[in-house]
C-alpha cells in the first residue's frame, strides 16, 4: 500500500488523476475500520490531511460551503445556526475522539446508508463539490448517492466542499441505535422546514439501499399545509396530518432484516422521527413565527 | 540506651494503617487511568516475531487439505505451524475435558476455530502468510440448538468422547451413552429431585409457567488476548501472559510442548479485564510453539475481532419454568428445565451445569423441586466461564416467574419474595444447608427503602435534557412515549468452587528489615485481573503483621498455585491464604521474640501478643518490643497451601449433595423509563444492597458491585453475540454491534452493603464479585415489563420485542 502525500489540493488532484484507485482519507475514522479489518486493502491511500482549506468553512448569503474534512466537533460548535440539523447529526457521530477527526467529506465519500450526516444533508438541500484535473462541478445531494456504499464521484475525483443552505426555518434530526450514545443508526430520519419556500424536506439514513428522501411524504405535507394555510396561520398540525406523514415517510423505506435491526422495526421507527420531528420544528416554527401572526401580518 | 540485646527504641504502640477495612487505593489505579500501566499487549522483546492465527472460515467441516507452501515462501515468514507439526502425542486441551485441538485436527467444529499458525517478523507479514493458507473444508451440517443436537440420525459434535464415566457406559448403536448424558451431543446433565413435586403441585392455587430465552454474552473485557514467549537455553520457556489461572494454564500447556511443567515458566502480565474470558487457554501454547520452534521470542495479540473468537461466552440458555403457590403465596413447587449451549468444546460447561441447577431456584424456600440442566454440544461458538457463571441464566428466569406468580397470587412481588425467602437455616434443593447468614428478605426491604429518583428529571427550563432520555444524544424522543418502570430481583450466587474441587491457594509470605524498616513481601500465583486482590493482600498482611511496607510480588509459577480469579473466590481462598501464611509468619517472629527478648518481660510468656504498628504488644496494649529489632538479622519466610471447608460433588441422579462452599446474595431495584413507541430503553437507576460478610477494601466492594450490576444492565438491553442459526456464524464480531454500555448508558447505582459475618470465612468475608450480575438483568426486565406491559420472555431486550416489530 503506497501512501501519498500531496502538500496541496492541486497536487491531491494529480494525484488522484494519476492513480484513480486511491482511496483519500483524512479524518481516517472511516477508512482506517475498514484497513484495520482487512476489508479493503486499497493500492494507495491518498493523505488529505497537509491540503489545510479542507478544515475551513465560509457562510454565504445563501450556504454555507463547508470544506470536506472541517470535524463534526467543528460543526457543533461553530455552525449550530445555519446548519442546525447537520449539528444534530453531529452530535450522534461515534464519541468526542472520533467527531474531532471525522468530517461530512467522509461520510460522502463512504457513502454508506448508516452515515449520519446524510439525512441532515438531504433535508437541508446541499450540493457536492467535486473536482478532478478535468475541472470542478456541484453535484445535487438528491443525485450523489447511487447504490450502496456508491457516489456519483468520478474515479478521478475528489469531494472539495459541501454547499449547504442555510436554515431558513426549524430542522431536527433523530437517530435510533440500541444504545444512548456512540451508536451506529438502525435508522435515523432528518426534517427541515423552509418557510421561504413553504416546504419541508426530508433525509432517511440506513432504511434503504442508499439515503433516501421520502418525496411523497414531503409532497402531501407541502399540499397539506399549503391547504390549510397553516405556514399563515401557524395552527397546530392536526394529528391525522402527521399519521400519514409519518406513514409516507415508513413507506418511503426499503430497509432489510440485520443484526441492528430488522425491517419492520426500521419503518415503524422512521415513523415515529416522522412524526416526533414534524411536531418539534413546527412547534418552533410556531414559536418564532407568532410574532408574525398576531400582528396579524397573516391570515 | 540499653545495648545487652533489650529492646532498643520502644514507643507507643498504635493501629497499622491501611489494613483490612480501610479502603486503601490500587497500586494501578492511577497508571490504568493516565493510560501508563502495561498490558500484556505493551510487551516488546528485541528480535521477537509476531503470531498469527489461521481461523476456520465455516462452522463445521472437515478439512480435505491444507496447503502453506505459499506462505512459507513469503520472505519474513519464520514458521507455519498446523496439526501436523505438534511436537507430542498430547494435542487437545481443556479445563474439564480435554477436547479441545491445540490446531483443528481433520475437521472444524465452529466458527473461528485454529487451523495453523505463523510467525513472521512484522504483524502484517504474519497475516498476509496466514491468508495465503490455502485451506480447503468440505462443509458438515451444523448442530445448533436441542433439537439438531439430540436428533436420533444427529451427527456427533465429538465421535468417540471418552470422557464419561466408565461405570454409566452403555452402548446403543455403536455410540456410547450413560445414565446422566442421555446422548453424545450432551457434554453433561445435571437433576435435581427434592421431595414430590407432583403431589406439591395438588396443594397450589396458582401454577405459573413460562419460557425464557437467554442471549450469548461476551465478556468484552477491554485487553485483547495477548502474550509474549520466551524460549530459554535449557530447552523450556518463559511466558508472560494474561490469564485468570496461571497454574491451570501451566497444566494444559507443557503437556502440548512435551516439557515438565518446572520448564515452562509463567509470569502474569497486565490483564486488562477478564470475568471468566481467560480461564481457558487462547495463544498461550500457539505462542510457546512458535517460540521453540523458531529459537525466538513470539508475542501474539489479538485484535478485537479475533478475541469475539478467542475466548469462550456466557452460555445462552433455554429455560422452561412451572412455579406454583399456595392462596396466601407461599411456593408449593418449582419444576424447571435448563437447556445450555455449551458450543463445539466444553470448555466449563460441566460446572456451568451445575450451578445452574443446584441454584436454579433461587434463594427462595421450596421444599419440592425438579430440576433438569444440561449443556449441548453444538457447532456454535464454545461457551463456559463469565461472571455469574450459570446461575445468571437461572436467576433471569426463576425472577421473572416469582413476578408473574405475585401478580397471580395478588401480592406486591418484593412482599412475595419477601414471604418466600430463605434464610440462615433453610435447606437447598441439593439437600444442603445454608450455614451462615442469608438475609434475602433484609436486602429487599433495604432496597425498596431506598428513596426513588425524582420523575420526569429531563426537564430543564431551556428544554428536554436528551441525555436523561432513551435514545440520549439520539435525539429521538424529547419526552414523548416515554413511561416510568420499576422492577425488583435477587439473586444467589455460590463463592469458590463446588462440587468436591480441591479448591485450594498458595501463599508465601516474607518478613525481614529492608532500610530500617519492617517489610513484608506477599508472593502468590493469583492473576490480578482488576479485582484489587493486590491491594486487599497487602491490607492483610498490614493487619496481620503490623507493617506499613508491602511489596506484592509478581504473580508467577515460582510459586504454588492460587486457583483461579473467578467465582468470587480469590479474596476468600487466596486472601484466607495470605492470612493463614500471615499467622505462620507471625508465630515464627513471636518465637524469635521470646528467644531473643523473653527474659526482659513477662508478658511474653504469658499475654496474648500481636503485630501492630511495627511492634509486639499485648493483648491489652503494651508495647514490648519494635519489629525491627526481633528481625534484625532475621528473615522469616513462610509458604503454605489453604483450603477452604470440602463440598463434595453432586449425585448424579438427584443432584444431593454438599456442594458449596458458601453462598452469596443482592437484590436489586431497577428504575428505567422507555421509550414505548420506539422501543428505547433508558435506565435511570439500579439501586443494589448485597451482604458482603465483611468488606475488606469498602471503595473496591462498591466497585464490585457498580461493575457487576453494569455487566447485568449490558445483557438486559443490547449485548448478544448474534450467531446465525442457518450457518453457525458469528455475525457481530466487532463493538460496532456487539454493544456495552457507555457511561451515558450506566445509571446511577447507590449501593447498601451489609456485613454479616459467615463464621467459615476469613474475617466472615463474602465473595462479591458476581452476585450482582445476578439480579440486575432481571431488574432491568421486570421494571421494563413494568413500564409496557409486555411479558418479555427474553434477554437481552431489543427495540424490536418492545414494539412488536420482531
Amino acid at each position: 500500500m503506497d501512501f501519498l502525500r500531496p502538500a496541496s489540493w492541486e497536487e491531491a488532484l494529480a494525484a488522484k488523476a494519476e492513480h484513480p484507485t486511491a482511496v483519500p482519507i483524512a479524518g481516517g475514522t472511516d477508512v482506517m475500520v475498514e484497513i484495520n479489518f482487512d476489508h479493503r486493502r486499497p493500492e494507495y491511500l491518498l493523505d488529505l490531511n497537509r491540503v489545510g482549506d479542507l478544515e475551513e468553512w465560509e457562510v454565504g448569503e445563501e450556504s454555507v460551503r463547508l470544506g470536506a474534512s472541517v470535524p463534526y466537533t467543528k460543526i457543533m460548535e461553530n455552525l449550530r445556526g445555519e446548519l442546525p440539523g447537520l449539528a444534530l447529526a453531529s452530535h450522534t457521530v461515534a464519541s468526542p475522539q472520533i467527531r474531532n477527526r471525522g468530517g461530512v467529506g467522509g461520510n460522502l465519500g463512504t457513502a454508506s446508508p448508516a452515515g449520519d450526516a446524510h439525512p441532515a444533508l438531504l433535508a437541508a438541500g446541499a450540493e457536492v463539490e467535486a473536482e478532478s484535473v478535468r475541472g470542478s462541478r456541484l453535484i445535487p445531494i438528491d443525485e450523489f448517492y447511487t447504490g450502496v456504499k456508491r457516489n456519483a464521484l468520478a474515479a478521478d475525483e475528489l469531494i472539495r466542499a459541501v454547499h449547504i443552505k442555510k436554515a431558513d426555518g426549524p430542522q431536527q434530526y433523530s437517530k435510533v441505535g440500541t444504545r444512548n450514545a456512540m451508536v451506529i443508526a438502525v435508522c435515523a430520519f432528518g426534517l427541515a422546514l423552509h418557510p421561504e419556500t413553504r416546504t419541508v424536506r426530508t433525509g432517511i439514513g440506513s432504511a434503504a439501499p442508499t439515503p433516501v428522501r421520502a418525496k411523497a411524504a414531503e409532497e402531501f405535507l407541502n399540499a397539506a399545509l399549503e391547504e390549510g394555510g397553516f405556514w399563515d396561520n401557524g395552527k397546530i398540525v392536526t394529528p391525522s396530518v402527521a399519521k400519514q406523514f409519518a406513514d409516507l415517510c415508513a413507506a418511503a423505506c426499503n430497509p432489510i432484516d440485520d443484526v441492528r435491526g430488522t425491517a419492520s422495526y426500521r419503518r415503524h421507527a422512521v415513523g415515529v422521527m416522522a412524526r416526533r420531528t414534524l411536531t418539534w420544528t413546527w412547534e418552533s416554527y410556531r414559536g418564532t413565527a407568532r410574532a408574525a401572526f398576531e400582528k396579524g401580518g397573516a391570515a | 540506651m540499653p545495648t545487652n540485646g533489650a529492646p532498643t527504641k520502644i514507643t507507643q504502640g498504635s493501629q497499622t494503617k491501611g489494613g483490612i477495612g480501610e479502603s486503601t487505593l490500587r497500586p494501578d489505579g492511577t497508571l490504568k487511568v493516565t493510560g501508563e500501566f502495561a498490558y500484556s499487549s505493551d510487551m516488546w522483546h528485541e528480535d521477537m516475531l509476531w503470531g498469527q492465527i489461521l481461523r476456520s472460515t465455516v462452522a463445521h467441516a472437515e478439512i480435505v487439505s491444507i496447503d502453506t507452501s505459499e506462505a512459507l515462501a513469503l520472505p519474513g515468514v519464520y514458521a507455519v505451524m498446523t496439526y501436523d507439526d505438534l511436537p507430542t502425542d498430547v494435542k487437545n486441551y481443556g479445563l474439564e475435558i480435554q477436547d479441545t485441538p491445540v490446531l483443528a485436527h481433520g475437521k472444524v467444529r465452529h466458527h473461528g476455530e485454529p487451523v495453523a499458525i505463523v510467525a513472521a517478523d512484522h504483524p502484517e507479514t504474519a497475516r498476509r502468510a496466514a491468508a495465503k493458507i490455502k485451506v480447503e473444508y468440505r462443509e458438515l451440517p451444523v448442530i445448533t440448538d436441542e433439537a439438531s443436537a439430540t436428533a436420533p440420525d444427529a451427527i456427533l459434535v465429538h465421535e468417540g468422547r471418552d470422557d464419561l464415566p466408565q461405570s454409566q457406559l452403555r452402548s446403543t448403536g455403536g455410540t456410547p451413552i450413560s445414565g446422566h448424558v442421555p446422548h453424545p451431543n450432551i457434554v453433561h446433565r445435571q437433576p435435581i429431585i427434592r421431595g414430590d413435586v407432583a403431589s406439591a403441585a395438588e396443594r397450589a392455587d396458582f401454577v405459573v409457567k413460562g419460557e425464557y430465552t437467554f442471549g450469548m454474552q461476551d465478556q468484552a473485557f477491554l485487553g485483547p488476548e495477548s502474550g509474549l514467549a520466551v524460549p530459554d537455553e535449557d530447552g523450556g520457556v518463559q511466558l508472560y501472559v494474561a490469564t485468570q489461572w496461571l497454574h491451570s494454564d501451566l497444566r494444559q500447556i507443557a503437556p502440548v510442548l512435551g516439557l515438565p511443567e518446572r520448564k515452562v515458566r509463567m509470569t502474569l502480565s497486565g490483564v486488562g479485564g477478564a470475568f471468566g474470558g481467560r480461564e481457558d487457554l487462547s495463544m498461550q501454547i500457539h505462542a510457546c510453539l512458535l517460540a521453540l520452534r523458531t529459537g525466538k521470542p513470539v508475542k501474539i495479540v489479538y485484535n478485537r475481532f479475533e478475541s469475539f473468537f478467542g475466548h469462550v461466552h456466557r452460555h445462552p440458555a433455554k429455560l422452561s419454568y412451572e412455579h406454583g403457590a399456595t392462596k396466601d403465596g407461599k411456593l408449593t413447587h418449582v419444576k424447571c428445565r435448563i437447556v445450555l449451549d455449551g458450543g463445539a468444546y466444553a470448555s466449563a460447561s460441566p460446572a456451568v451445569v451445575g450451578n445452574a441447577a443446584s441454584l436454579g431456584v433461587g434463594p427462595y424456600v421450596v421444599d419440592d423441586v425438579e430440576v433438569e440442566a444440561l449443556a449441548l454440544y453444538t457447532n456454535n461458538p464454545p461457551c463456559g466461564a463469565m461472571r455469574g457463571f450459570g446461575a445468571v441464566q437461572a436467576c433471569f428466569a426463576y425472577e421473572a416467574q416469582m413476578d408473574k406468580l405475585a401478580k397471580e397470587v395478588g401480592i406486591d412481588p418484593v412482599e412475595f419474595r419477601q414471604l418466600n425467602a430463605m434464610e440462615q437455616g433453610t435447606v437447598m434443593p441439593t439437600g444442603q444447608p445454608v450455614d451462615s447468614p442469608a438475609p434475602v428478605a433484609e436486602l429487599l426491604r433495604r432496597v425498596k427503602a431506598m428513596p426513588l429518583p425524582p420523575e420526569r428529571q429531563w426537564e430543564s427550563s431551556e428544554g428536554a435534557d436528551v441525555r436523561q432520555l432513551p435514545g440520549g444524544l439520539s435525539n429521538t424522543t424529547h419526552g414523548e412515549g416515554v413511561v416510568r418502570g420499576v422492577g425488583y430481583a435477587v439473586g444467589i450466587k455460590n463463592v469458590g468452587f463446588s462440587e468436591g474441587f480441591d479448591d485450594y491457594s498458595t501463599a508465601r509470605v516474607r518478613m525481614e528489615v529492608v532500610g530500617g524498616e519492617p517489610v513484608a513481601t506477599v508472593h502468590t500465583a493469583m492473576a490480578e485481573v482488576g479485582q484489587g486482590g493486590v491491594t486487599v493482600h497487602a491490607q492483610i498482611a498490614r493487619t496481620e503483621l503490623g507493617v506499613t511496607q508491602v511489596t506484592i510480588h509478581p504473580a508467577d509459577t515460582q510459586v504454588g498455585s492460587a486457583g483461579s480469579t473467578s467465582a468470587s473466590r480469590q479474596t476468600y481462598v487466596t486472601g484466607g491464604a495470605v492470612k493463614n501464611s500471615c499467622e505462620l509468619v507471625r508465630e515464627k517472629v513471636l518465637e524469635i521474640g521470646r528467644r531473643k527478648f523473653g527474659s526482659y518481660h513477662p508478658a511474653w510468656a504469658t499475654a496474648e501478643l500481636l503485630l501492630e504498628g511495627g511492634k509486639v504488644v499485648t493483648d491489652g496494649g503494651e508495647v514490648l518490643a519494635d519489629l525491627v529489632d526481633v528481625l534484625e538479622g532475621e528473615a522469616v519466610e513462610v509458604e503454605a497451601e489453604w483450603r477452604h471447608r470440602p463440598t463434595e460433588a453432586f449425585d448424579l441422579r438427584t443432584g444431593q449433595g454438599f456442594g458449596h462452599v458458601q453462598y452469596s446474595f443482592a437484590a436489586h431495584r431497577a428504575v428505567v423509563e422507555v421509550d414505548t413507541e420506539l422501543g428505547l430503553v433508558k435506565v435511570i437507576e439500579l439501586a443494589c444492597a448485597q451482604d458482603v460478610g465483611k468488606a475488606l477494601n469498602p471503595l473496591s466492594v462498591v466497585g464490585q458491585i457498580q461493575g457487576g450490576t453494569t455487566q447485568g444492565l449490558g445483557v438486559a438491553v443490547m449485548e448478544e453475540i448474534v450467531v446465525d442459526p442457518k450457518t453457525a456464524k458469528v455475525r457481530n464480531p466487532s463493538f460496532t454491534d456487539y454493544l456495552i454500555p457507555t457511561i451515558l448508558d450506566t445509571p446511577t447505582i447507590p449501593v447498601d452493603v451489609l456485613e454479616l459475618a459467615d463464621d467459615h470465612a476469613p474475617y466472615g468475608l463474602r465473595g462479591v464479585g458476581e452476585a450482582p450480575t445476578l439480579s440486575s438483568t432481571p431488574a432491568v426486565l421486570a421494571a421494563i415489563r413494568n413500564a409496557t406491559g409486555l411479558e418479555l420472555n427474553r434477554t437481552p431486550v431489543r427495540p424490536e420485542h418492545l414494539t412488536g416489530t420482531a
